[in-house]
């Protein structure tokens, strides 16, 4: 067993343009999943169980199978019927890019939707009583109390399902896609150094999740600022007089 | 059942496999892959058969051995022979250089060449100019994708497929315009209703890509498996094999 430090040098660029393609799946599939999820949350915390039903079933059936099935599903079966590839839908269809992109968006936004739900079920009660008090309409509320709360509580988990999604951009390489495995596993089939070359992509994805969970961190400190506040200020004073010290 | 009847039984099982054994030093263990039709693969019961599994009952009949054929998935079966879990590969296996290395190969049992798929009728021009800007299809880690890759990399777009099946889907699916495979499992292929509607494009490439046997490095079975490959093929019974699978020969 021997090391090669330069194979991985050597085939570098090619896992980057790799790890660029997968970078733009999650960005792509997150934002269309994203853009899914809220609607599909505040239909899944409507109090009618006929407008509840839709949103439950999407999020069952995506939750409740693999990602590796819904790609199939969407790649090779999707070519199976004579009147998709007739219709205008085939434009989209024949492409894997595109196969990849809608199986991860449906996916995520399963995902997310259910993670969004959590949240507004969990701002405190009080919060939109007071809503309620000061004469806002539903819409309003939604708008200005119930979403902002549910971002700032759903921050830490949706990170996660950023993650999550990230390693499983991976099965993008089943369909052809040359993402970061696909470009691993392609140049492992020329190069026969399995360890290096995996190696390498493994590096890449944890550089990725490390940005991914530094970006998230960021933007809870703003979204949340006001866990902080608190105990930020009381620091500041304790500085300018050591007798405010509680 | 009392104990002293126990042991009596015991003691006769013991003996009849004491006496079993010695017909069972003269037995090769040979593995194949079972997952690539019509060279090996698994029946309805999961029993091996296929081209080469016939070949390996012909050979070991010619060499008067008692061999047995075990089904090993591709990426083990190199270590596997290493460790002597068997002695023998069977498995249409292309002699290459990093084979070489750690494996002996026999003479060839075939030789392999590759050949463009298109629909019937497409008239695929499989020169590198007629190729240009067409969209071509290969099995990755197989010597069709290498082919791909170092010929016509900056000619056509290539896509690797993980399975063999998944890239017939995709030529069947119509994002492919052509398939580049080992020439006899798309042959195979094209007999089944699925690939009804396809044919081969162009001239065959030959890469010089022959077929053998693996065995361990040193091994004298290489030897005995050479003079057994020769025997079948002088005697007939390789192209009865041969006319078994294909109408053309493959040796």
């Amino acid at each position: 067993m021997s090391w090669d430090w330069s194979i991985i040098w050597q085939y570098l660029p090619r896992l980057l343009d790799g790890a660029l393609l997968t970078l733009e799946l999650v960005a792509i599939s997150g934002l269309i999943g994203f853009a899914l999820a809220v609607p599909l949350a505040l239909l899944r915390v409507s109090s009618n169980p006929w407008v509840r039903a839709l949103p439950f079933a999407y999020i069952f059936f995506f939750r409740g199978t693999p990602l590796l099935v819904q790609i199939f599903l969407i790649y090779y079966g999707a070519s199976q019927f004579e009147a998709i590839k007739q219709s205008v839908l085939w434009n989209v269809l024949s492409q894997p890019y595109w196969c990849a992109i809608i199986a991860f968006s449906m996916n995520t936004a399963a995902y997310s939707a259910e993670l969004i739900r959590g949240a507004i079920q969990a701002i405190p009660r009080g919060e939109l009583e007071a809503a309620e008090a000061l004469g806002m309409s539903r819409p309003l509320q939604v708008r200005r109390i119930v979403l902002p709360r549910a971002f700032g509580i759903v921050l830490p988990a949706y990170g996660n399902e950023l993650i999550l999604m990230l390693k499983g951009s991976s099965l993008a390489s089943t369909i052809t896609l040359l993402d970061l495995t696909g470009m691993a596993r392609t140049i492992i089939a020329r190069t026969y150094t399995p360890l290096e070359i995996f190696f390498a992509a493994g590096m890449i994805y944890l550089l990725i999740s490390a940005c991914f969970i530094g970006g998230f961190r960021l933007l809870e400190r703003r979204l949340n600022r006001y866990q902080h506040y608190r105990h930020h200020i009381a620091h500041e004073m304790t500085d300018i007089d050591p007798r405010l010290q509680d | 059942m009392t104990m002293r009847k126990l042991i009596v039984t015991l003691t006769l099982a013991a003996s009849s496999l004491m006496a079993a054994l010695p017909a069972q030093a003269e037995s090769i263990r040979i593995a194949t892959e079972g997952a690539y039709a019509p060279f090996n693969m698994k029946d309805e019961s999961g029993e091996l058969k296929g081209f080469d599994v016939d070949i390996a009952n012909a050979l070991c009949e010619q060499m008067q051995a008692e061999c047995e054929i075990v089904a090993q998935d591709w990426e083990g079966i190199i270590p596997g022979l290493m460790t002597r879990k068997y002695d023998a590969i069977i498995a249409s296996m292309s002699i290459t250089d990093e084979r070489l290395r750690v494996v002996d190969f026999t003479d060839r049992y075939y030789s392999n060449v590759l050949a463009f798929v298109a629909p019937k009728g497409a008239q695929l021009d499989t020169s590198k100019e007629g190729l240009k800007g067409k969209t071509v299809g290969a099995q990755r880690a197989t010597i069709a994708g290498q082919y791909l890759e170092d010929e016509l990399a900056d000619i056509v777009d290539v896509k690797l497929y993980d399975t063999q099946d998944n890239a017939y889907l995709d030529l069947a699916a119509g994002r492919l315009d052509a398939l580049l495979s080992d020439k006899f499992p798309a042959y195979d292929w094209m007999q089944t209703e699925s690939g009804q509607g396809f044919e081969f494009q162009g001239d065959d490439i030959d890469i010089d890509d022959k077929i053998a046997i693996a065995v361990r490095k040193g091994d004298p079975l290489k030897e005995k498996f050479n003079a057994a490959i020769k025997a079948i093929v002088e005697n007939g019974t390789y192209k009865a094999i041969n006319d078994k699978y294909f109408p053309f020969s493959i040796y």
